[in-house]
């Protein structure tokens, strides 16, 4: 198997390259992380490490309330679209073949080649059409739909890569399709669907293009709060709920790094 | 896909693919279709729509309108587009440079280190867009860390106007989709064999020779993976034009959110938005139909 490339194989400057193209990946961010530690109003003096601005920001009414409508919803478009994935991977890798099996497939990645701009003004112009008008359901519903193929793709690619055998094992010894599916299956299965439900946990909180179109001032989230901040001048209360905003996405994303380590063990 | 298949799960597909599709075909085909009609009537000038046949939101894409109703030629729509197409363009391409050297080199690292600096490229990938671009506002602003630097090191006496261009925008860009180059190459480079990298270095071939004849002929597939996921949401970016090129500096997707919340021209934005999708659709199906997803491995 290929360990890596030998002496020969390294190309010169590569290496410096590759010091670079991290630092430029992380430098933003720990500019902002660091200035949301700022005691003062500056976000490029720096005066002397605080957590002002996070009291400040958790004490927020405002925020409080973005942050508890951008958790409600990632929960439940989350739950939501990881059921009706689950049901569709299981349906085209485990269910008789029909037709229409590949249109099918090919509607769930749907919502990856669509624009996410052009999705948020087809969502805002068919809820007015309709006239629901149900705040935060409404953004439970635009969440679910882009969240589905997140949440489908490891579930699929785990039920693909699982092999059948104890299956049909569990099949020969008596067990009926429900036991196989509840104890052989589902079990199997439940990297895939952690790893996909983690997805499209991450990918509805950090949502912010749908989210500002179809939501309605009740109903704001996290991410298009921070927007109407920033449009109304940078304050070091951005960086600090920003900070937090992406702690919670590399915490999800890398628990969902070891837990498909985990599972390819 | 296998010939036989273990078949484990009775419920029928209108039960289990179905509410799926059902959700996606009612909250997602049917808008795109309230979209193309709206692109096709007459604007209400209060938001919304008249229902009267109108073809006049695709003519504004070239035309303007006096008030006595005749057709001017206008290029400033046209122009939007040609920004919004050079600027992902530009943005793949620096993307591609800044990213392939460290996708070799991090593929040519043993394995256990491997997983690291792959993790360390997936967590901005995950990371929120908006706060990512808001970073660069951080950096780039009159008062911002880059002006606030060079004025200190006395390189410049005044700030220098970073914000609300193009190369702000091209940044924003490239950082935002950055992560998105990286891993198709890597995923194409881990799967190579180095020891024909080290062959052509034994037959005499110089590094700049191995590079372009044998390692990027054999990522080319993770490249043209890399370059459709950085171009296709550039295409359509509205963070970074919204933030770093404020109201003068438009791309399509932030004209497009434009004729949806102030200028409230509905049928004028949802041509654009049919515009912009027809010409994504039609970027992935070149790419598609060449089998480019097949040769990028996944």
């Amino acid at each position: 198997m290929v360990t890596g490339a030998g002496q020969a194989a390294k190309m010169p400057g590569f290496a410096a390259w590759t010091g670079v193209f991290y630092a430029f990946l992380y430098a933003p961010i720990v500019i902002l992380v660091v200035f949301s530690f700022n005691a003062g109003r500056s976000a490029t003096v720096w005066t002397e490490f605080s957590f002002a601005w996070y009291a400040r920001a958790f004490a927020n009414k405002s925020i409080q309330q973005a942050a508890a409508n951008s958790l409600i919803v990632a929960f439940s478009a989350t739950a939501a679209a990881t059921f009706l994935a689950l049901l569709a991977a299981l349906a085209l890798t485990r269910g008789r073949r029909f037709r229409g099996a590949g249109a099918c497939h090919l509607a769930i990645l749907a919502p990856l080649m669509i624009p996410e701009i052009v999705t948020a003004v087809a969502t805002l112009v068919f809820f007015s059409a309709i006239g629901l008008r149900l705040g935060l359901f409404n953004v439970f519903i635009a969440h679910t739909v882009f969240c589905i193929p997140f949440a489908f793709l490891p579930i699929w690619a785990r039920l693909q890569d699982m092999n059948e055998t104890l299956e049909c094992a569990a099949r020969d010894l008596y067990a009926d399709a429900w036991q196989t599916f509840r104890r052989v299956t589902l079990p199997l299965a439940a990297p895939g669907i952690a790893a996909g439900a983690m997805l499209a946990f991450i990918i509805s909180l950090d949502d912010f293009v749908i989210t500002l179109m179809v939501a309605d001032a009740g109903s704001t989230t996290l991410p298009v709060y921070i927007y109407g901040m920033v449009r109304m001048g940078t304050s070091p209360e951005i960086n600090a709920v920003s900070t937090v905003l992406l702690a919670a996405s590399a915490t999800v994303a890398v628990a969902s790094h070891f837990a498909a380590r985990r599972a390819r063990k | 896909m296998t010939e036989s298949r273990f078949i484990n799960f009775a419920l029928p597909p209108w039960l289990s693919a179905g509410p799926a599709m059902a959700v996606l075909l009612f909250f997602l085909a049917a808008p795109l279709c309230i979209v193309a009609a709206y692109s096709l009537m007459e604007a209400d000038p209060h938001g919304g729509v008249r229902a009267a046949f109108s073809s006049e939101a695709y003519v504004r894409f070239l035309f303007e309108r006096d008030w006595d109703g005749n057709l001017a030629l206008d290029g400033s729509y046209a122009a939007i587009f040609a920004r919004s197409f050079l600027l992902a363009a530009a943005a793949t391409a620096l993307c591609l440079l800044a990213a392939f050297p460290a996708a070799y080199c991090i593929a040519g690292q043993p394995p256990e280190r491997r997983g690291l600096l792959l993790l360390l490229i997936t967590i901005p990938f995950w990371a929120n867009l908006l706060v990512r671009t808001y970073c660069w506002v951080l950096i780039l602003r009159d008062s911002g860390l880059a002006n606030t630097w060079l004025s200190a090191l006395g390189v410049i006496a005044s700030p220098l106007p970073l914000m609300y261009t193009d190369g702000a925008i091209l940044a924003g860009l490239a950082y935002s989709y950055l992560p998105f180059m990286a891993l198709p190459i890597y995923a194409a480079l881990e799967k190579t064999d180095w020891r024909l990298m080290e062959a052509a270095r034994d037959l005499y071939a110089g590094w700049w020779q191995t590079l372009f004849r044998i390692a990027v002929p054999l990522a080319r597939g993770g490249i043209a993976a890399g370059c459709i996921m950085v171009f296709i949401p550039s295409l359509g970016a509205f963070i970074a034009p919204d933030l770093l090129g404020g109201g003068r500096k438009l791309m399509i997707g932030s004209l497009i959110q434009l004729q949806f919340s102030s200028s409230r021209n509905w049928p004028f934005g949802s041509a654009a938005a049919f515009v912009l999708l027809a010409a994504v659709l039609l970027v992935l199906w070149l790419w598609l139909r060449r089998g480019g997803a097949q040769k990028a491995q996944w």
